[in-house]
């Protein structure tokens, strides 16, 4: 089965960012949250609330939408160093106090992308030890103090290898960090040291999903269908 | 009234100061906040051997990126260097020593450095090859790992004003790691865009009190 096929590439991203914004929507207000680059950066534009706060580990908390064409500050960015602006009541703030909200327990939620996660609840996140990459940045602090980690990424990788494993291959970033893992096809959460699914995509089956996720998991008595 | 600054100095003299071999600290996040007038002199300088303790090295060729193209650097200390990615060839080359933090372990260790704390223990990282070779303890059932302060010679940062006493305000996102590296360095040397006078800034907005604060050069 060639899963590509399943979901189209837009389509998989737009799924994973709306179905995590429906997460953040259901958690309790104020929500003090922590966007990774790539999908989750995508979240926003999905939340309605207006008590879903975005804190930027480069010292914001309160970053608005981004920043339109010819309008940019290049002295303010998020952490990918994508121009954005200001929302109202936002503040500015030092790196340590910024991390001192993440470590302190303080952020609620961390959404994040991943290269592998495992059935253990472990995260890679921050190196393909190739020679080409040198860089950490904020991942082992996000995943170590948000009070939930949500994993925003593909069910697999380009070439169809499952990216949900028994056990990381790649240099973790958090041990046993999972809380939420939304990909295009699934919706697993990690309960208690196991790794539950609560949600399939319309297009696949049980059967076929089992075949493209390497990770044992465990499946919810309510097994529902994943929705947008 | 004109303005009296003991601390203002050009950015000539202000960087004659460092010397082969110091472990300088130098603020900013990506290519905000960056001491950009501050670098370009020190490049010029073509002083080598430098230790440089910072979040990322700006750019291919710029920010910090120039010091790396004109082989001044000896060792970099710092949590992200994936924007430049001339940082990993010259250490695959052996050209330089790379010491990578994670970013938040990073903040608060130049921060302890300027706060008078040697150490301090984090669960930032436990388990993973960052936390290699370093001591760990448990607290509460929590592992976490020690982390050691990180100081310097010399911290090279980026402020929007300073009154004449050398109190400095930041400009959004452009704060970053500068207020620490103000607290963490023996001499600090602000490049700011605007020097007002004393009085003029209002005491409950000044981030960095002029304590932490040695030498002021106008950026522009």
């Amino acid at each position: 089965m060639n899963l590509v096929t399943i979901v189209e590439k837009e389509a998989a991203r737009i799924r994973i960012a709306k179905r995590i914004a429906r997460e953040l929507e259901e958690m309790p207000k104020p929500l003090f949250a922590n966007l990774g680059v790539g999908i989750p950066t995508m979240v926003p534009e999905y939340i309605k609330s207006e008590e879903i706060y975005i804190q930027a580990e480069n010292g914001i908390l309160g970053v608005g939408p981004p920043a339109a064409p010819g309008k940019e500050d290049r002295n303010l960015i998020d952490a990918g160093r994508r121009p954005i602006t200001e929302r109202k009541g936002c503040s500015y703030f030092d790196s340590a106090t910024s991390f001192g909200m993440i470590r302190g327990g303080h952020i609620d939620v961390t959404v994040i992308g991943a290269l592998e996660v495992d059935q253990e609840g472990n995260i890679a996140n921050w190196i393909i030890p190739n020679g080409k990459q040198l860089g950490v940045g904020g991942a082992m602090d996000l995943v170590t103090g948000a009070k939930s980690v949500i994993v925003a990424m593909t069910h697999t990788t380009g070439d169809g290898k499952s990216k949900i494993l028994s056990r990381c291959t790649l240099p973790i970033t958090g041990y046993g960090a999972l809380d939420l893992l939304v990909t295009e096809l699934a919706v697993m959460r990690f309960v208690e040291g196991k790794l539950v699914l609560e949600e399939i995509a319309p297009e696949i089956t049980l059967d076929e999903l089992r075949q493209l996720t390497d990770a044992h998991f465990h499946t919810a008595n309510e097994l529902k269908v994943m929705r947008d | 009234m004109p303005i009296d600054c003991k601390k203002l100095k050009s950015i000539k003299e202000a960087i004659s100061l460092i010397k082969p071999g110091a472990r300088i600290m130098v603020g900013g996040f990506g290519n905000a906040g960056v001491p950009n007038m501050l670098i370009e002199v020190l490049t010029e300088s073509g002083v080598k051997d430098l230790t440089i303790i910072s979040n990322d090295l700006g750019s291919p060729g710029v920010g910090l990126g120039k010091l790396l193209r004109n082989k001044q650097v000896k060792g970099v200390i710092g949590s992200y260097f994936n924007w430049n990615p001339e940082v990993a060839e010259a250490f695959n080359n052996g050209e330089i020593e790379v010491t990578l933090i994670p970013q938040g372990t990073m903040a608060e260790a130049i921060r302890a450095a300027g706060v008078g704390i040697p150490a301090f223990y984090t669960p930032t990282g436990v388990g993973t090859e960052l936390a290699k070779g370093k001591e760990t303890k448990t607290f509460n059932g929590k592992e976490c790992v020690l982390q050691e302060a990180i100081g310097a010679d010399f911290s090279l940062i980026k402020a929007h004003k300073s009154d004449e006493l050398g109190n400095l305000v930041y400009y959004k996102t452009a704060r970053n790691f500068n207020p620490l590296m103000a607290m963490g360095a023996v001499v600090t040397i602000a490049e700011i865009d605007e020097i007002v006078p004393t009085g003029s800034l209002d005491p409950e907005c000044i981030v960095t009190p002029h304590i932490f604060v040695d030498i002021l050069c106008l950026g522009r």
